[in-house]
This record gives C-alpha cells, structure tokens and sequence, in this order.
C-alpha cells in the first residue's frame, strides 16, 4: 500500500460527490450509494466497535447491558470481569460493601436493581425469612458441580432443603503481625490483647466489624466466638473496652495502617493476609490457636433483580472453573471447589496461609446465623464504639 | 372596593401558585420524612432489624449510651467552625481587599478547585500526610521521634477545616467586597488607626457573612461522619458516626431515628441561640445574609 493517503481510499472526493448528487436526485439507490462509497462498510465497522450499537448473540438470550453486583473489597480480579463483559456485553457495576450488615440493610431497605449479591453462610438464614432471595435453579448453571464442592462450605446456602446460593470461596479469620515490629511472636487472641495493652500499645487495629472483634475479645476469654451469651458478651465489652485507648484505630480498612508501618498488629482475613505476605514478607498471617472464624462466600441473585437471565449468565460464567482460577489470581482466597485447586499451582494449593495447618484448622467455628441478628452483640460494638 | 378586592383576590391567587412548587418541595421532602422518622423513634426494632410499629418511650430513655457522641459533637462542631473562621477570615479579606483584581479571580478559583474533588478523596489524602510516612517521619528527620498525629482529634479537626474552609472563605469574601473603601478612607481621614478602622468598620460590616459561614459550617459539622471515621480511626466518635452504625450495622431503626431527632432538636436550639446573638437587633433592620 501507498504511503500517502489519497491513494489508499476505496473512492477519490470528486467521485463521492458526484454519487452523492447522483443519490440526492434519485438516480441511485442508498444501497448502491453506501456500497460505492465504502460508508456501509465503515458504519459496520464503527457500530461492531461500539459495544451497545451492535446487536451481539447475548441479546438474543435476553441480557441487558448492565448488572449491579454487590460484593467485597479486592474481591476479584478485574480481568475475570472484563472477560465476561467482553464476551457477552453484559457491563458489571460493583458495588462494594464493608460488612454482611450494612449489605442486609440495604437489601432490607429495599434496595433495588442488583444481580446477584455476595453474602456470607451465616447470613442465609436470615436473607430467606426476610423473603430477599430467589431460589437457585441449579440447571441454569450447568458450571455449578455440586459433587466436587467441599460441602463443608457449600452446605450453609441451603436452607429448609432449597438451595440459594453457590459457594464463591472460603476463608479464615486471623490476625496479622508486623514481625520487624512486634518480637513477641503473638499465637493466639490472648497474646492479641496481651500485645495490645503492652509492648504494641497505640499500634494495633481492631475491626469495625462486631462479628470479629467481640469474637475475637469472646476467644481471647476462653469462650465460643459464637457466644450470645450475656454475661459472657459483658466480659468481653469490659475487655474491649479496656483496649479501646490502647487502640491505633478501630476500622476495617486495615491494610493503609500496616503498609505505612504505623499499625504493627490487626485482625485480618485471609485473603488480606496473603496480599500484605506476598508485598511485605515480615507480615505474618496467624490463624489463632485459641479460635477464630471460619467462613464462606456465596452467589445469591435478589428476589427484585432487574433480570434473572443476566443473574444466572453471571454466576454460571464465574462457575467455570478457569474463570474461577483466574480470579482466584487477583483475589487469592481459598477455594471450596476440587476441579479449581486441581487446576492451580501447588504454590497456591498447599500455601499454608490459605489453608492452614489441621489443628488450627480445627479449633475454627463458622459463624453462626443469630450471631448476625442478635441486638445484643450490635449493641456491645456499638457501646464499645462509643465509649 | 370591588375592584379593589378583585385585585387583592388576584394577587393572593398568584402568590399561592408561585409558591406552591417550593411548599410541595418543602412538604415532600423535609416535613414527611421528618415525621416518619419521629414516627419511627417511637416504635421498636424488629428481630431480623428495621421497625415494628409499637409506642414506647424506650428509644428515647437509651439516648444517655450514645453521651459521648453527642459531647464530642458538641466539642469539635463548634471548635472546628471557630478554627475555619480564624483561618478563612485573612484568607478572605486578603482576597477582597489587597488582591489587585488581575490576580483575584484565579486565586479565587485556586480556592474553590479543590471543592470539586471528593469529601472522600480529600480526606484520604490526609491519612497519608498524617500518617507515619507522612509529617511524622519528616519530623522524623529533624530529631523529634514517634509523634503521633493520624487517628487523633488533632487529625479530625485538621480534617475539618480543610474540608470546610472554602465553605466559609466565600461568604465571608462577598460581604468583605461589598465594603465601601470609601469609608475607610474616610475614616483614617478622620484620624482613625487601621487597627481601629478594621474593627469598627470592617469586621462589624463583615458580621453578616461571618455569620453565614459560621452557621453553614457548623450545620454541616454536627451531621459530619466521615472525617472522624477515616482520620480520627473510629477513636474520635461523632454523633453522625453512631448514627451511621445505628442504621447500617445494628439495624436499629427506632433508635436511629431518636437520635436523629434529637440532633434535629439540639441543631435546631443552638442554631436559634447562635442568630438572636450574633445578629442581635439588627435582625429587624437588615435581612442581608451576606
């Protein structure tokens, strides 16, 4: 081809002009017009670059072009959902939320026009009496393989023998160490608070999140992270309470505090806790010895989603197992389904952060749902937030 | 006098149709939703959270548990007004009176850009410089070690009046515009120091939007939850913070709402009080806010 331009275009300027006269009085059709002048051309090529202009296989299924999907912060990796939005048109609008709370208020309220939310075990339960959920027909994810799911963590999404959910990942809750920073070697949420009121003093965060910190404040007691038990939720307000000055600072968004070395010591999940490992090897992730959660995330579609064709294409999409592993990249929490771990490196599959040791593993209790929804517990973290 | 009531009746006719947008606007989103959340602070919480209609007194015999809220709102709204207005009053005056009018439009603009970014943006940016590899390492450098400055009230009031201060510069600038000079000329041709022309002349004409300011600030502060939840790291709790939890995490509606009231009615109380003294009788004579 020619360098210069003019001698590259399918039709010179004077001959465009004189087809366009020849169209405006008529002699020539539009087609032909388009055709000659290689505008046709151009505005299919312009409308298959536009992603809304051009009608793509998706539609024929019925997606709209925008799904709202309420879930967590670095929860996945940005390229699975490009790759969805590519392949089917479908744009993802992330909304993110800080806790399971403030996710259920807003469902509660009536928030209206999300797709498909990312709510934990402990929380089904409560989404189903509340009637905000739609039951799962399983054969409109034909990705979803319930026999190779760890049931372990698959079984909590059904409720009264129906299925709602699908499980995402899973994961623990421990807490992080600044090793360069605190030399005491903390094991448990005792040494927790031990660190806190001593040597860490002014260096520690705990969450503003009731289900982890009095949880933590219950294990560091000796009792069940689970509890809602009154006398013991009043030893564990004294206990936070007796923390709070100690404190660097009460918030969930940990990660800021630790990087800038201002925090030595946090409560943490797992998937932070192998972020902040991986790009700062002195970080220790440390499941406690005397208790901790154990937790899993699901995929349930609202009762009032916009469309449940859009639901469903979602949730079967990241079913697949590559698409599960390539987010499992960005995100780096464990994963409940065989065929994903097969198809990850050992490095991934065995990390001990991920996957901790059994006996620790052991001492770890799920959630329990009235944990979520006990007035009680609310307003001991609410008291202790105050104070 | 039939004509007369005619174009009486005309005129009231007219009145009502202008005013009824604003009413219905007013009627709609203000006094309805007022009142459903005074209905709401009477009820109680349901078990899965949000409200059950019911009538108690409950809601409101609780409100002492939130004390410290209310107290460090009560601290830091006004003190962080009083900090904006010490700093913004220079700011403006320089900016009204000694600015030649080449420079003062861009250094106008220069104020009010950062007003576009985020609340959000701007308040994160100060967890960085207060926090340890921000200020504190520079200090760091000049010997004084392990001062903390992020998650203090130090931090939440810097907060704030970075966050506000725009707010209350402008108000501030156009009363200070609309100052005759002439009259100060006069005035130092009578004898008069400048010390003493500013403050009998140019701060009592300033006071209009002095006050202005100082109320849109300080309305804004008592409701603020943001700057003390990122810079103050949830040890600095304000009223808008319990408010927040009360709502999102605790889905206590009822209580919720009485604390909401009752910010309502001390808001309400304050704001009264501050404008019967600052404006004092000049309230009847002059209704210019600024």
């Amino acid at each position: 081809m020619s360098k210069n331009y003019k001698d590259n275009q399918p039709i010179t300027a004077e001959k465009l002009m004189d087809e366009f006269r020849r169209y405006q009085k008529g002699s020539v059709s539009r087609r032909h017009f388009l055709g000659v002048t290689g505008l046709g051309t151009a505005m299919a090529v312009m409308g298959g670059a536009m992603p809304s202009l051009m009608p793509k296989s998706s539609h024929a299924g019925n997606l709209s072009n925008k799904m709202v999907l309420s879930t967590w912060p670095n929860y996945h990796n940005p390229k699975t959902l490009e790759a969805f939005t590519s392949s089917t048109g479908v744009h993802i609008q992330a909304n993110v939320f800080g806790s399971n709370e403030e996710m259920l208020a807003k469902m509660q309220a009536g928030g209206g026009g999300v797709g498909v939310i990312e709510n934990t075990n402990y929380t089904f339960t409560t989404y189903v009496k509340l009637d905000l959920l739609q039951e799962m027909d399983l054969s409109r994810i034909p990705n979803y393989d319930a026999g190779t799911q760890n049931a372990k963590f698959a079984e909590a999404s059904t409720v009264n023998g129906k299925v709602y959910g699908v499980c995402k990942n899973w994961g623990t809750t421990g807490f992080v160490v600044n090793s360069n920073k605190v030399k005491s070697n903390p094991k448990s949420h005792k040494d927790f608070f031990d660190v806190t009121m001593g040597a860490g003093s002014g260096h520690t965060i705990l969450h503003d999140y009731q289900v982890t910190t009095i949880g933590a404040a219950l294990c560091a007691l000796g009792y069940s992270f689970n509890s809602i038990d009154p006398n013991e939720l009043a030893k564990a307000e004294k206990l936070l309470i007796e923390a709070k000055p100690h404190l660097f600072a009460m918030t969930s968004d940990y990660q800021p505090g630790m990087r800038s070395g201002d925090a030595w010591m946090t409560l943490a999940w797992v998937g932070d806790g192998k972020q902040l490992n991986s790009d700062m090897p002195e970080m220790k992730y440390v499941v406690a010895s005397d208790g901790g959660e154990l937790w899993s995330d699901f995929y349930s579609i609202p009762k009032n989603t916009p469309s449940l064709d859009t639901s469903y294409a979602f949730i079967n999409y990241m079913m697949d197992p590559k698409n599960q592993v390539l987010d499992a990249e960005g995100h780096g929490y464990p994963t409940s389904d065989s065929r994903v771990s097969a198809l990850q490196p050992a490095s991934v599959s065995t990390d001990p952060i991920l996957y901790p040791p059994k006996d620790l593993f052991d001492g770890l209790e799920f959630t329990a749902a009235v944990v979520l929804t006990d007035p009680n517990r609310a307003e001991v973290m609410a008291r202790f937030k105050s104070a | 006098m039939a004509t007369m009531t005619g174009r009486f009746n005309k005129g009231r006719w007219l009145t009502g149709a202008l005013l009824a947008p604003t009413s219905a606007w007013f009627l709609f989103m203000l006094i309805m939703p007022m009142v459903v959340v005074a209905v709401f602070s009477f009820g109680e919480r349901s078990l899965e959270g949000g409200y059950v209609a019911s009538f108690t007194f409950d809601q409101y015999a609780n409100l002492p548990t939130r004390l410290t809220a209310f107290k460090n709102t009560m601290i830091y709204a006004p003190l962080g007004t009083l900090a904006s207005l010490l700093i913004a009053y220079p700011l403006a005056y320089y900016l009204a009176v000694k600015v030649t009018p080449k420079w003062k439009l861009l250094l106008l603009v220069l104020v009010i850009v950062p007003f576009w970014t985020s609340l959000l943006i701007r308040t994160y940016a100060w967890i960085f410089i207060l926090g340890g590899k921000g200020i504190p390492s520079l200090l760091a450098l000049v010997g004084i070690e392990g001062v903390r400055l992020i998650n203090t009230p130090f931090a939440v009031v810097v907060g704030i009046i970075y966050g506000y201060l725009p707010l209350m510069v402008f108000p501030i600038y156009v009363s200070l515009e609309k100052l005759d000079k002439r009259l100060l000329e006069a005035a130092s041709d009578l004898g008069s120091t400048p010390f003493r022309s500013f403050m009998q002349i140019t701060l009592p004409l300033s006071m209009p939007g002095m006050v202005t300011g100082c109320m849109v600030v300080f309305i804004l502060l008592m409701g603020e939850f943001l700057i003390p939840a990122f810079l103050g790291g949830g040890k600095v709790f304000f009223i808008g913070n319990a408010l927040v939890d009360l709502f999102l995490q605790s889905r206590n509606w009822p209580f919720g709402s009485a604390v909401a009231i009752t910010l309502v009615a001390i808001m309400l109380v304050t704001v009264s009080l501050y404008m019967r003294f600052a404006m004092g009788g000049k309230a009847e004579r002059d209704v210019s806010v600024m």
